[in-house]
């Protein structure tokens, strides 16, 4: 497994607040799902305001990712490996 | 006497704080932070500190002897270790003059269940602390480059934390 910032992402948002990124999730991914703080994704625990909503186009996901100097990014990527295991986790 | 009966007991009866660091390009965080930790100390509780990097770094420059600062942990290891219980703490201080600070501060609140007590700080801290929706103490004050007004705060609030959270 990769860790994030080794991924091939792409930034859908930047600077953005959890309110931003739960709205963008719900208006533009097929399906999503809720999860809390701390939830491992690509091995890390996620950080943010709950409810954190991570996105699902087939095996895209739409994901917040938040650096302590930077702040919160919105990122998608493609692993069809990460999303079957977080829906297996999730049903 | 048993001696490692006494230590192990010794052990459990103390308390100890993480002090989670933001990041340091508001220059009152490690002068805020190491006066914080003296005060914890005079109050018998153990600091342990995480943060990125360049604020641990900071730190570690600055209390070289390790006066102050007990353990220093890095910032996703920390995270992952509160959200697996593998470990907790007494109290719960979060440095808060962003967004990412507030993210933080929600992410230990959450995953804790505790009282998490976030110090705000900065150019813009009341905007900050309007952001803050969930439980918390706030602790806030204009400081950016004079650490005064949030020292003021922590003599105010400090008694009242070590013996109300």
């Amino acid at each position: 497994m990769a860790c994030i910032e080794s991924l091939k992402y792409d930034i859908i948002l930047q600077g953005a607040s959890f309110v931003e990124c739960r709205e963008y999730v719900k208006a533009h991914c097929s399906e999503f799902v809720t999860v809390n703080p701390g939830f491992k994704i690509f091995e890390k625990a996620i950080i943010g305001v709950p409810p954190i909503l991570i996105g699902f186009d087939g095996d895209t996901i739409t994901f917040p990712f938040t650096k302590p100097c930077y702040g919160t990014y919105l990122l998608r990527t493609e692993n069809p490996d990460e999303a079957a295991r977080i829906r297996s986790i999730k049903k | 006497m048993i001696a490692g009966v006494v230590t192990i007991a010794k052990m459990k009866d103390k308390k100890d704080a993480l002090l989670l660091l933001g990041c340091p390009q508001v220059p009152v965080q490690t002068g805020i932070a190491l006066y914080l930790m003296h005060g914890l100390r005079k109050h018998g509780v153990v600091p342990v500190v995480a943060g990125n990097p360049a604020a641990r770094m900071l730190i570690e420059v600055s209390d070289p002897l390790h006066h102050y600062v007990g353990e220093m942990i890095d910032l996703d290891t920390c995270i992952a270790d509160l959200a697996e219980k593998r470990r907790v703490f007494s109290y719960y201080i979060v440095f808060v003059h962003n967004d990412a600070g507030v993210s933080y501060a929600a992410t230990v609140q959450a995953i804790t269940g505790k009282t998490v007590v976030a110090l705000v700080y900065g150019e813009h801290f009341q905007e900050v602390a309007g952001t803050i929706n969930f439980p918390c103490e706030k602790v806030t004050a204009k400081a950016v480059h004079n650490p005064m007004p949030m020292k003021k705060k922590i003599d105010e609030v400090l008694p009242w934390l070590v013996s109300n959270l």
